[in-house]
């Protein structure tokens, strides 16, 4: 993870060369003018940014970030960002990707990713169909989508992106929205101040194949009583007047939703994301119903644990510092170790 | 009792016994003891994949071939002319490969009916006769480890187990072996217990005294140090050599080394010898499977590193994707395969060479890398060095091509000086190179066409790179048919334009007019069949291939001085088509697939043949 140093960056500067090719309306526009608008506020130079990216409609985001980048191939970015940020401590490792880039082809680096605690920011632009191929149903769409590869409906049964991050250990797990640019951008903030992986789930509109796939959490009719926004500290309420709150029941596992009039405000549960054991964020994480009613967004889980590049390069530097003579001389005697003889 | 001392010029000893015997470590230890002596060496391990197969049995037994000489030697043997066997599984398994009047050392302890019966042996042949063509010295040597351990304070369990100890000093007192090192080693290697390390020295000497007391072996002999080029030595096995020469590449490159590897036979000691030398700034990733193995690599890559990932053909047919995207975006890469016998999971700890086709064509689209193999355990040190110069200099893949017989296999190895070895450094580039003061990524050298290295933290030089196919010069995306065109024809250009020694044809006479053309780990027996052949006043020309893409510019011209090209390759045939299919010529293919190298043997009759009937 870098340090800052005091540069003087706009927006513009985040802006690369390259025409974006997205569809019109897609929410990736969105999404990239938020991160290009936030990216001045990390205070890093440019060139020590890199956006790494898969395969699919999002990771072509790198191309129209003026930082370096890479658009590598399909599920794989969070391995190859492991490479790059292992070795190079001094850079900001960005991995952008998909539903279906990361929790389908990509599954596995994503949870080792995780468990590791690698120092990565990954956002996972989630729009629940496979845009790129156009039109397939993705691991995070529901039950019985009907798509071009499900004529009668879809018999899987979806992910969902936060419970996975969560069993996998994640130490920073959120959720934004793509049409919500401070709440998407307050997010990118706490993730850029994180020490580790960071999980960014950011529902993203796509307009060609799964249009209005969030609308229940933007439109105005519904968001109120659909939307649950997490703040660290403060008691889980909800709706327009707060008329909703979120409980623990005694002797259950899970939490429930209740009338915040009905419940005594002992009960209604202050949001901690700081809470070390994963069960209390992934019980939020199973807040939502089939149809998005009480889905959190914001910070689900913040901790502390060490971040797997830096104990890999803490070994490194452990093992360089106890060197007392040039590498040549080092090198020279490592061949020389164990059992030798001389022919003269 | 002096016993005779017989001069040998070269002998071949096989240990064998169950896999929980510590055959491999008799080996071992026998092998140094004799380096130490100044022969000269080439060993052959031979193991079960399974770590503990049923005691007893065929499937659980190991082997360790050692042949040492007063000569220069190309290979670990072909007929072992004395066999260890610690039980009747190790003698009836190995019993094959003897030739007649061999010297047979068996443990009678384990010759019950028990044990007899389990490998199918229904008459004991210690007793029925069928080993009278050999030399067999029956010895208790479980019974009589335990009675020489009997003062000592260990377990009966522990004192069964140093065996392999008895059986080691019997052999070294039998070859005249100097023993200092492996009392050393016993003291290391059991300093956190005593009393393990004096049982295991009791052990040996009581093997060593037995030789000199009983009158079973009435012969000792001695085998003289070979002429060697002066200066010092190790043993090294091809898997070590190939870990040092990884060190070597990140010592003269000055770049650091990532290697991002996930454990797979008989590869994994590239791994573990790697992760011990983390001072020279070399860091290993254990990744969670082989794709994101070399994700680790290519990304340290593109970050400045020396990326290396090391596996075996199941793990390159992961990879293939992830070549290819390196083969795009043209950033330096070594892929190590440790050959095994396949298809699918194969015999994985058997030798075969059979990855060449997927090394050369493995991969979607046109996306040609340098492959390069080693031809021996100690080559395998310079054949890194030699990828390493390649990939950062040419900014490309290279595929390294070993296989589990040098990797496994040993042989003396003259250490160099660390000042003779290439230098590697690389420049990676500082400043935009665009006529209009922008950065053009895909800008080449026009000497090695390789476009500049720009890495992460470069002021000024942001830019994207990607999988999809890029502009000329701009590396922006582009699906202009002509770029697409001018991009494929470049990269394979590039790969040609790599500069690799001509190759070198071993002829001493001249008049040889039939050329034996091999590549990789056949070069020891393939060279030893020759040596014989010569002997006999056969003509016979050698050459080998240590790069396979791209080929030696003179290969061409070298096979048409020949009226026939023979090419033994343990698969069925890749490099005869390669060969075919680029210069026209009718080659004769030799080849086996049994997971064991060939014999000099068996490929000196095959090529008399070829001789005969020119």
């Amino acid at each position: 993870m870098s340090e800052s140093v005091s540069i003087k960056l706009t927006t513009k500067d985040f802006k690369s060369d390259q025409e974006v090719r997205w569809c019109p309306g897609c929410g990736d526009y969105a999404i990239l003018a938020a991160v290009q608008s936030f990216m001045p506020e990390l205070g890093i130079p440019r060139e020590r940014i890199v956006f790494i990216s898969g395969i699919g409609c999002s990771s072509r985001f790198p191309y129209y970030m003026n930082t370096y980048g890479m658009h590598s191939i399909h599920g794989r970015a969070p391995a190859i960002a492991t490479g790059l940020s292992v070795s190079r401590p001094d850079l900001s490792v960005w991995v952008v990707t998909g539903d279906g880039d990361a929790l389908s082809i990509g599954g596995n680096h994503l949870i080792h990713a995780l468990r590791r605690n690698v120092n990565l920011k990954i956002l996972l632009f989630n729009n629940k169909i496979y845009g790129l191929t156009k039109g397939q149903y993705s691991p995070t769409s529901e039950v019985g989508k009907i798509t071009k590869s499900t004529p009668v409906g879809s018999t899987d049964s979806p992910f969902n992106p936060i419970s996975l991050a969560l069993g996998a250990e994640a130490s920073f797990v959120a959720r934004t929205i793509d049409s919500d640019r401070k709440h998407l951008q307050s997010v990118l903030r706490a993730a850029s101040q994180h020490q580790g992986s960071a999980f960014i789930e950011i529902y993203q509109n796509c307009n060609i194949f799964n249009d209005g796939a969030f609308d229940v959490l933007k439109e105005p009719a519904t968001r109120d009583d659909f939307l649950i926004r997490l703040e660290h500290g403060k008691p889980i309420t909800f709706g327009a007047d707060g008329e909703w709150c979120v409980v623990h029941p005694p002797g259950g596992f899970g939490l429930s939703v209740e009338r915040t009039a009905e419940t005594d405000q002992a009960h209604v549960l202050v949001h901690d994301a700081t809470v070390a054991d994963p069960a209390y964020a992934f019980a939020l994480s199973r807040l939502p119903d089939l149809d998005l009613r009480h889905t959190p967004i914001g910070l689900f889980r913040s901790v502390d644990r060490p971040a797997y590049d830096n104990l890999v390069r803490e070994q490194v530097t452990a093992a360089q510092s106890k060197l007392t003579r040039g590498l040549d001389e080092e090198f020279a005697a490592l061949l020389g170790s164990g059992d030798t003889w001389t022919i003269l | 009792m002096t016993k005779q001392v017989r001069q040998l010029d070269r002998v071949v000893i096989r240990f064998a016994g169950d896999s929980g015997d510590g055959m491999q470590l008799t080996g071992d230890r026998f092998t140094s003891e004799t380096a130490q002596l100044g022969n000269d060496i080439s060993t052959l391990p031979n193991f079960p994949a399974e770590i503990r197969a049923p005691a007893g049995t065929l499937p659980g037994v190991s082997s360790f071939q050692v042949h040492f000489a007063d000569f220069d030697i190309l290979t670990p043997g072909d007929a072992p002319n004395v066999l260890v066997a610690m039980n009747p599984a190790a003698l009836k398994a190995n019993l094959r490969d003897l030739p007649g009047g061999a010297d047979i050392i068996v443990n009678t302890d384990e010759f019950t009916t028990r044990n007899l019966t389990k490998v199918g042996y229904t008459a004991n042949p210690l007793e029925d006769g069928s080993l009278d063509g050999y030399a067999v010295h029956p010895v208790g040597l479980t019974s009589m480890t335990v009675r020489a351990l009997a003062d000592l304070d260990v377990s009966k369990k522990d004192a069964e187990r140093a065996k392999n100890m008895f059986a080691l000093g019997l052999l070294s007192w039998m070859y005249s072996r100097p023993y200092e090192s492996t009392i050393t080693f016993l003291e290391r290697k059991f300093a956190a217990r005593p009393e393990l390390v004096a049982a295991n020295i009791a052990a040996f000497k009581a093997g060593w005294n037995f030789g000199e007391t009983t009158e079973d072996f009435a012969v000792r002999y001695e085998v003289k140090p070979a002429k060697m080029s002066p200066g010092n030595y190790r043993n090294v096995t091809g898997n070590t050599a190939l870990a040092l020469g990884v060190v070597a590449a990140r010592v003269r490159s000055g770049r650091p080394v990532v290697l991002g590897a996930y454990p797979i036979t008989p590869a994994s000691d590239i791994l573990h010898e790697l992760s011990k030398h983390k001072r020279f700034d070399v860091t290993t990733v254990q990744a969670e499977d082989e794709i994101a193995a070399i994700g680790v690599a290519l990304g340290a890559s593109y970050g400045g590193a020396l990326g290396v990932t090391s596996t075996s053909g199941p793990g390159v047919a992961l990879k293939g994707e992830t070549i290819s995207l390196a083969v795009a975006l043209e950033l330096p890469l070594i892929i190590i395969d440790v050959q095994r016998a396949g298809p699918s999971t194969g015999m994985p700890t058997k030798t075969e060479q059979a990855d060449l086709n997927m090394a050369l064509f493995g991969r979607h689209g046109e996306a040609p890398v340098a492959v390069i193999a080693p031809k021996s355990p100690s080559d395998c040190f310079y054949a890194v060095l030699d990828a390493a110069r390649i990939a950062l200099t040419y900014r490309t893949p290279v595929i390294l091509l070993s296989d589990g017989y040098i990797a496994n296999g040993s042989e003396p190895w003259l250490l160099p000086e660390i000042a003779d070895l290439p230098d590697l450094s690389v420049e990676f580039a500082t400043e935009p190179n665009g006529p209009a003061g922008e950065f053009l990524p895909y800008l080449r050298d026009p000497k090695t066409l390789a476009r500049p290295w720009a890495i992460p933290g470069t002021p000024g030089l942001e830019h994207r790179i990607g999988g999809l196919e890029k502009a000329d010069k701009t590396g922006d995306i582009s699906y202009d048919p002509a770029n697409h065109d001018l991009m494929v024809r470049t990269r394979a250009a590039r790969i040609e334009a790599i500069e690799v020694p001509d190759i070198e044809v071993e002829d001493p006479d001249g008049d040889a007019r039939v050329l034996v053309l091999g590549w990789g780990s056949t070069y020891g027996p393939i060279g030893a069949a020759c040596r014989a052949l010569r002997q006999r006043g056969c003509a016979i020309a050698q050459a080998h291939l240590r790069h396979l893409s791209p080929m030696p510019r003179n290969l061409g011209e070298v096979l048409k001085r020949y009226d026939k090209v023979v090419i033994p390759e343990m698969n069925l045939g890749q490099l005869a088509h390669v060969i075919r299919a680029r210069h026209l010529i009718d080659v004769i293919g030799y080849n086996q697939v049994r997971g064991l190298p060939f014999t000099a043997a068996e490929l000196e009759t095959m090529l008399e043949e070829v001789v005969k009937n020119v």
